[in-house]
């Protein structure tokens, strides 16, 4: 019967299993513990028919953000573990000490914790913070597409699970967070490793790609009536170019992560280092879409903070135009950099600073933008709410980040620095303080108008103080080993002098781990003291972007009538011309109705990226089958919107009213 | 905000701890003027970073809600000038970061034959530089001296104030040369072939090693760098030539099996033609490899294109 076991389950066997690892068996009994104690929990309180109905099938732009920040912070949990793994190695692997990972599994870890943290915590955030606000921003009710937003956040969920799932079975890559090839060729790694990376990010990819073709169409078509381009909130114009990045990017990464997939599984020669391949190619193609990935992360950040900036600072955002501009021009020059990821691989001297140059000009824009959020300060009344301060821990931090990154763009100073632990300092610089803390400004801005109720304040700064001196002890001693000569990606140093500073990173980790606890408390604390947080006005900022003028949370279809715009900070205006709330000739409303096939489509992508790593060619093929069948039959399903009647619609208006008139 | 100014301090405080480092004091030419560069970038840039940080602080703090002295002026978002100013500002930076991005480039492209010693010391007009072959393999790095005829395993010796030639390829995956203390790093990759010309301008011994990822063994791919005198490279060279075998392409097939750690040894032959044999991946002519980057005698047109191996150069 041997074939039929191959047929069956291809190359798994009971040895791909880690018996043999107790690091792994022990993080895999905590997983299925806190697993088991979860579905326990959803089956005692009879929570499964609330999560398929109002949840995992919902087609609403609002629950599909919010899903993807969820989706976002769990792997977040598991990317920072990750990472403090790295930083518990680092601090002790010196001299006859190999510390307690071996490379077979260190190198397992750094690969998945910048894939993870890229591809499964940023691009989760970034995406379900532009999908919960810009519609709400542009008065719209939903996005272009809504089924097939569901069907996005369901293949990235189903990507997220394979990068998971190898934890467990098999290994996951062990090549870098860009699997260089010759390495992850299948000479070099002919494990499954680089397998789940590729189909992971296949999968998560057709999720991301279609999500930006959603979010740019919602864009260009969907703005309330009198919202010109240049009227639009400066997130949803930092949304719009990150959604045109995604489009344009997004293939060249399936395209290469397809072609590697190829020399694997047919024996082509696209990068391979005989019979005519090149893997300087890969290399090439690879930045071309990580470059702008970048952008595609931090524009949005910069979005963040513009909206937060001008409410904390009860001003008008200075020099909009100029922000705008700023941000078109990054976004082309995102396209024109990519070559200064690999300096050192041999071109000439006029390539080089070409790359160099075009790469500090992108600091040009970036720099009139934080001149923009200080002179947004510049005669202002600063809030220090918790969203404020971390825009003003950003534009300390980014600055010097921003600095770092435009001495490694120098082509000569990068031979020195490029790959070492300057590097990794550096980008962990923008894409902590620029990203990361934008998202945190982010959730705390938002999270009352998704949720109704504001997020605690001590716990959120005990979380923003634990974070930012955090970050300062993690990577600062980055920069000075770097400048020390050492490299990355290494599991043990020989010199005990460096011991100091891979201490002090450590501890930085440590304080990290402390801040992502206190943003845990922060949810919770919240969470029992709703009542009393409770926003019932709406606008608990005294905000300036239309989101502020629905309810909190806002309804399902978001704006009983389509405002109508005449300036930008809309809602600003609307507040000072008097506005006042419309509360009869309500009209039924269009809505979609929800939907488990993007849930199959989802599940379904998953068994066959898991069919196709272990090479289980007949369940690849019945699973590819069923994907055809049922988008195919989704096409006809007929019973696909309704009308929310003008009854309903008043009633649900009307207990606003009520809500808002006991508050005043 | 007492807490952010303590923060500040520390970040100025880490910089100087970096000023004894390897990169802040090398002892080769080229990495001198790249540790020169390193620091104009950086100065020239805090020009603009360290006012905006200052601003950044000022403005938050003198404008706090609570302060009612500040002035508030709760309509003012623009201001012809001032825009000019913010987008000039960094122009300005960028021109001269850029105009010393280009020339400095060109002037320290690893490629380029160096045009001195060190300051003030033009090179020799009978100096005839060191050439040394460096291969990348499976997780050591193996040197060949084809002047000397000896090769060596995670071991390098070069003459002080003699300029080095290193050609350099891997025999499988990629890696990066790299030894701080003489000069940048450049990429070791299979089947072609990348340059670095460097000069040691201080005796020592200094470390190298692989800056760039190649798979388990990569954390013990470390080597050290004798910068020597004349007198002292010439009993070295000896040395490794009492030492050690034959490298014969049988030996080579065998050194080049993955293996970590892998202790200093010497050879004092080396098979003629090895290296060339190394960068064509025809160590072994029946490989593969080496079938599918040669072609038939006769076809040469497209021998001319691929029995070579590629240069990574682009332009």
């Amino acid at each position: 019967m041997p074939d039929l076991t191959k047929l069956l389950f291809g190359r798994l066997t009971l040895e791909s299993l880690p018996f043999h690892e107790p690091i792994l068996i022990g993080t895999f009994a905590v997983v299925a513990l806190g697993g088991i104690a979860l579905l326990g929990v959803i089956t005692y309180y009879r929570l499964w028919g609330y999560l398929w109905r109002e949840w995992f099938t919902s087609i609403d732009h609002k629950k599909i953000g919010i899903m993807y920040m969820i989706l976002g912070f769990v792997m977040l949990l598991r990317g920072f573990s990750d990472a403090i793994m790295m930083r518990a190695q680092q601090a002790i692997a010196f001299g006859d000490n190999m510390g307690y990972l071996p490379p077979e599994h260190y190198d397992q870890i750094f690969t998945a914790h910048g894939v993870i943290m890229i591809f499964f915590v940023a691009m989760p955030m970034v995406t379900g913070l532009m999908n919960f606000v810009m519609p709400l921003q542009i008065g719209a009710r939903d996005v272009a597409f809504p089924f097939l937003n569901n069907f996005s956040f369901w293949m990235t969920v189903a990507g997220a699970l394979l990068v998971m799932a190898s934890l467990f079975i098999g290994e996951f890559a062990r090549t870098g967070w860009l699997a260089y090839p010759p390495l992850s060729d299948i000479t070099s790694s002919p494990d499954a490793g680089v397998d789940y990376y590729i189909w992971a990010l296949q999968i998560a990819g057709v999720g991301t790609l279609l999500s930006g073709i959603n979010l740019l169409v919602t864009i260009v078509k969907m703005r309330a009536p009198g919202m010109t381009l240049m009227k639009m909130p400066v997130f949803t114009w930092t949304a719009l170019c990150t959604n045109v990045l995604i489009v344009a990017a997004f293939p060249v990464l399936t395209a290469v992560l397809a072609m590697l997939a190829m020399d694997r599984y047919v024996g082509t020669n696209f990068f391979t280092t005989t019979s005519g391949g090149n893997a300087m190619m890969y290399i090439n193609f690879i930045w071309i879409w990580g470059h702008p990935e970048v952008y595609i992360l931090v524009l949005p950040a910069f979005g963040i903070y513009s909206e937060v900036t001008a409410t904390f600072c009860r001003k008008p955002l200075f020099g909009y135009a100029s922000m705008v501009y700023a941000t078109v021009v990054i976004t082309v020059l995102s396209y024109l950099v990519w070559l200064h990821h690999f300096f050192t691989m041999g071109s000439g001297a006029s390539v080089n600073s070409f790359f160099g140059i075009t790469t500090m000009i992108i600091s040009i824009p970036t720099g009139a933008k934080i001149f923009n959020w200080l002179f947004t300060m510049y005669r202002g009344r600063v809030e220090f709410e918790i969203p404020m301060m971390w825009t003003v821990a950003f534009m300390v931090t980014f600055v010097i980040g921003g600095m770092t990154g435009v001495l490694l763009a120098v082509p000569p100073a990068d031979f020195s620095l490029h790959n070492s632990l300057f590097l990794v300092a550096h980008f962990h610089n923008v894409i902590i303080g620029g990203v990361l803390f934008g998202l945190f400004a982010g959730i705390n801005y938002w999270f009352p108008k998704a949720f109704g109720f504001r997020l605690d304040r001590f716990w959120g700064k005990c979380s923003f103080w634990f974070w930012l001196i955090g970050f300062y002890f993690a990577f600062m001693p980055l920069y000075v080993m770097g400048l020390m000569g050492v490299t990355r990606r290494l599991n043990h140093f020989d010199d005990p002098s460096l011991r100091i500073w891979t201490y002090l990173a450590a501890f930085g980790a440590f304080l990290i781990l402390l801040g992502i606890g206190c943003t845990i408390m922060q949810f919770y604390v919240s969470f029992r003291r709703r009542v009393e947080l409770r926003d019932v006005t709406g606008d608990p900022w005294h905000g300036r972007t239309l989101e502020w003028s629905t309810s909190s949370p806002p309804p399902p279809y978001n704006f009983a009538f389509t405002p109508r715009i005449h300036d930008h900070d809309a809602w600003w205006m609307m507040k000072k011309y008097k506005y006042e709330r419309p509360l009869e000739g309500f009209l039924p409303i269009h809505m979609p109705h929800n939907t488990g096939t993007g849930f199959i489509l989802g599940a379904l992508s998953f068994v066959f990226g898991f069919a196709m790593i272990w090479y289980m060619w007949l369940l690849a093929a019945v699973s590819f089958l069923a994907i055809i069948v049922v988008a195919i039959t989704h096409t006809f399903n007929y019973h696909r919107d309704y009308y929310l009647s003008a009854d309903e619609v008043r009633r649900v208006e009307q207990s606003r009213t009520e809500l808002l008139a006991s508050h005043v | 905000m007492k807490a952010l100014r303590g923060l500040l301090l520390f970040i100025v405080a880490l910089p100087l701890a970096g000023c004894q480092s390897v990169l802040m004091s090398p002892s080769g030419d080229l990495a001198r003027q790249q540790r020169d560069l390193i620091i104009t970038s950086t100065v020239l840039m805090l020009l603009i970073i360290v006012p905006v940080i200052a601003l950044t602080l000022l403005f938050a703090w003198h404008f706090r809600a609570s302060n009612k002295k500040a002035t508030y002026d709760p309509d003012w978002d623009h201001s012809t000038i001032l825009e000019l100013l913010i987008w000039s500002a960094p122009l300005l930076i960028i021109i001269a970061l850029g105009a010393i991005t280009w020339v400095s480039t060109h002037k320290l492209d690893p490629y380029r034959p160096l045009d001195q010693l060190a300051p003030g010391r033009p090179i020799p007009a009978n100096a005839r530089p060191l050439t040394v072959y460096v291969v990348a393999l499976d997780w050591k790095w193996l040197f060949i001296y084809p002047e000397q005829g000896i090769a060596t395993v995670n071991e390098l010796a070069a003459p002080v104030d003699r300029p080095i030639n290193f050609k350099i390829t891997a025999s499988t995956v990629m890696n990066s040369f790299f030894i701080p203390a003489l000069a940048g790093q450049i990429y070791a990759m299979p089947g072609m072939e990348t340059t670095l010309q460097a000069v040691i301008n201080h005796p020592g011994e200094f470390e190298g090693f692989s800056a760039n990822y190649s798979g388990l063994g990569f954390s013990g791919m470390r080597f050290v760098f004798h910068g020597m005198n004349e007198g002292d490279f010439g009993r070295w060279v000896e040395r490794a030539k009492g030492g050690g075998g034959d490298l014969s392409r049988e030996v080579y097939v065998k050194l080049a099996q993955p293996s970590r750690y892998e202790p200093v040894h010497t050879y004092a032959t080396v098979a003629p033609g090895l290296y060339q044999a190394i960068l064509t991946q025809c160590v072994d002519p029946a490989s593969r490899a080496c079938m599918s980057n040669t072609h038939p005698a006769g076809d040469t047109r497209a021998g001319d294109m691929d029995g070579m191996s590629m240069s990574s150069r682009t332009d």
